[in-house]
């Protein structure tokens, strides 16, 4: 097996006596679009610059394909940076701030302008290579931050928000971008956000991050589908979070109880072991529930075969164009929002009216 | 450009700024120009008639008695090339010590570098002339920092600086350095440290760092630095006064001594002030239009 190209193995910073990353072990493979999600302040950027070497760890280690890379200042890693603020040089034109890490690698002046060209036309600046960074607009120097850094063609790019500056088209834009910009290099990113869109419609595996920790690690599908926390399952997508009690267990396969004594079929993540009478949540997408005719012949809370429906009070309807939100109260603390496509063969439900409702996929969650 | 709205308010409050500048900085240099053109009273002061005789005095020789033809007077050009040299070498020795001064500054934390910054301007609170006499007495052949060198066996005779063009440069060092710690102090302290980052990420050495991305980033700092020691340090007469002795004669001493007592030729003074003033107004000129130009070059590629 390949090294990994950067393995992080519990790292710890503090800062003072602030704890910024509790302790983090992850491997980020070779060409892989990486991404770091969390809410701002939960040490993204700390643990970039960490691998980019701005800060040194308070414990642990950090390999580049194989070598620790503790000893080495930022200058003499193969590592480049896409800074949140840009960092372009104000004094130095567009090409020649794309040229800057060249001319340090101490490439020739032909190849330099080579290149330089090269990526210019790659992010689409040809008309501004001339321009001072502050005669360009947000997604320009965006374009050129990106350029410089990839242009030395390092093994790994570092990228901190890079499109949080940006208004929602150039950076719906740049994200389609930024994704066929990796799979035609080859460089392995990792790329920072707090947005959980973009790391869900670019990332090849997401690593979710709170208070200095890692909560979870997977590609898109697992954790939005199979989220291992409340904290994953709240963060990426809307859910619904209900207190559920293990009523019993069948490998990956769980029956829970919840407030009303409706009985659930839900999933566990394989990393987690419950027991009979394990107290947690059940996260249900709102999308994975439906509305269905009450089924005189299905008892809502039928021990035997299917539990999946429910029975709750209809509260609040929310349109939404595409959608209609159904917000339903469950039990007197227990409410479920349900997000339904506009099809017209629901009919009209009132305020106040009892319907049932059919669980598609939920997962317990033991924390 | 600004709305022309507030226009006619701001004029009204400029007032007093011009009648000061124009009474305290215009009229007194239109004076000094008047008087250079003027007839030398013997017992200082002028004579209100029309003279070249000042320029004549300072460009060129005519012999002891005026009679002879005129040759180049090197006098006067010696002492305004070496004052030049002087002001220069003051320059950068600030610069030199300045700069580090003012970037440690700027890298403390924000809390302690207004306290630096004052303790740079505490020896300020004392009068130019107490300072320098001091500094006098410190560096003289039996002061404090010979004896104190001699105590340690560093040396054995006395360092001589009294009188020598080191004594007159570390005056004006000693003098100007504040002016030119604080502007690239302003500066540094409004860098973006992320572009050093930025550097040192894309493989550039701390060297490199310094030269192509603080140094052209806080460049007009060190230029304002550049502009406010040099040129009191051009005119400073109070270091070379005291510090130095005839073989550092400067151009401050020179006009100084015009219009002290009554042995002074008030018009030669004064010439002396116009030349000195004219050659400075024709470097920052110079300057302007290479800064503005750059600037120009800058937009059209835009
Ligand atoms: N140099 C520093 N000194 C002290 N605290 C810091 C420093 N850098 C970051 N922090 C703190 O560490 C935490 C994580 O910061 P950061 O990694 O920037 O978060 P994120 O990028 O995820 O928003 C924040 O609470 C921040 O205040
Ligand atoms: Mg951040």
């Amino acid at each position: 097996m390949p090294d990994a190209a950067v393995s992080i193995r519990g790292v710890k910073k503090n800062f003072g006596s602030f704890v910024a990353i509790r302790e983090l072990s992850f491997e980020i493979r070779d060409n892989e679009f990486f991404t770091l999600l969390g809410p701002s302040g939960c040490g993204k950027t700390t643990l970039l610059r960490l691998i980019a070497g701005f800060e040194s760890t308070t414990d642990g280690e950090i390999f580049l394909y194989g070598e620790e890379i503790e000893k080495l200042p930022p200058d003499k890693r193969p590592i480049n940076t896409v800074f949140q603020s840009y960092a372009l040089f104000p004094h130095m034109t567009v090409a020649e701030n794309i040229g800057f890490g060249l001319r340090m690698l101490g490439w020739n002046a032909t190849d330099i302008n080579n290149r330089v060209e090269q990526m210019i036309t790659t992010v689409k600046l040809d008309e501004f290579s001339h321009r001072k960074p502050a005669q360009l607009s947000g997604g320009q120097q965006q374009r050129v931050a990106l350029a410089r850094a990839m242009a030395p063609q390092p093994r790994v790019l570092l990228l901190d928000e890079p499109l949080s500056a940006l208004d929602l088209k150039l950076r719906q834009q740049m994200r389609a971008e930024l994704k066929a910009l990796q799979k035609e290099t080859g460089i392995t990113f990792i790329f920072v956000t707090h947005d959980q869109e973009e790391a869900l419609t670019m990332s090849d595996r997401i690593a979710v991050m709170s208070a200095g920790e890692l909560q979870q690690l997977g590609t898109a599908t697992q954790i939005y589908e199979e989220p291992a926390n409340r904290f994953v399952a709240n963060f990426i997508g809307e859910t619904n979070l209900i207190d559920a009690t293990i009523h019993s267990v069948n490998g990956q396969q769980v029956v829970c109880e919840l407030p009303g004594g409706f009985l659930l079929d839900a999933r566990i993540d394989n990393s987690t072991a419950v027991n009979t009478g394990a107290q947690g949540a059940v996260s249900i997408r709102p999308e994975r529930l439906s509305i269905v005719a009450p089924d005189t012949s299905q008892q809502p809370t039928n021990h035997q075969g299917d539990h999946s429906l429910l029975n709750a009070t209809l509260i609040d309807t929310t349109y939404l164009g595409t959608d209609t939100i159904y917000s339903l109260k469950l039990t007197e603390d227990h409410n479920l929002s349900v997000r339904v496509q506009n099809n017209n063969a629901l009919g009209s439900k009132a305020i106040g009216d009892t319907v049932t409702v059919c669980v598609e996929a939920a997962q317990f969650l033991a924390q | 450009m600004a709305s022309g709205t507030f226009t006619p308010v701001r004029k009204w409050l400029l007032l007093p700024t011009w009648v000061t500048i124009g009474f305290f900085l215009l009229l007194p240099i239109l004076l000094v120009v008047v008087y250079s053109f003027l007839t030398k009273e013997f017992r200082g002061g002028v004579d209100w008639t029309f003279s070249l005789d000042a320029y004549d005095q300072f460009m060129f020789d005519r012999g002891l008695f005026g009679d002879e033809a005129p040759s180049i007077e090197w006098t006067y050009i010696t002492i305004f090339f070496r004052s030049i040299v002087q002001a220069l070498i003051a320059t950068l020795f600030c610069l030199i010590i300045g700069f580090p001064t003012a970037y440690f500054i700027a890298t403390r934390p924000a809390s302690s570098r207004s306290i630096w910054v004052f303790l740079i301007t505490v020896p300020y609170w004392v009068n130019l002339l107490i300072r320098t006499v001091s500094m006098k007495f410190l560096i003289r052949d039996n002061g404090p920092m010979n004896q104190g060198l001699m105590a340690l066996g560093l040396i054995d005779t006395p360092i001589h600086l009294i009188n020598t063009n080191i004594a007159v440069q570390l005056g004006l060092f000693y003098s100007y350095l504040p002016f030119m710690v604080l502007p690239i102090y302003a500066s540094v302290e409004r860098y973006n440290f992320a572009l050093s980052e930025a550097a040192a990420d894309l493989y550039a050495s701390r060297w490199t760092i310094l030269r192509e991305v603080l140094i052209p980033s806080v460049k007009p700092g060190i230029i304002a630095g550049c502009i406010l020691v040099f040129v009191p340090s051009l005119g400073a007469f109070l270091a070379p006064d005291l510090l130095g002795g005839a073989k550092t004669f400067m151009i401050g001493s020179l006009i100084e001594e015009q219009f002290k007592g009554t042995a002074g030729n008030w018009p030669f003074g004064a010439a002396c002030a116009v030349i000195l003033l004219t050659l400075v107004l024709m470097a920052l000129t110079l300057y302007a239009r290479a800064q503005s130009k750059e600037r120009a070059q800058e937009q059209r590629a835009g």
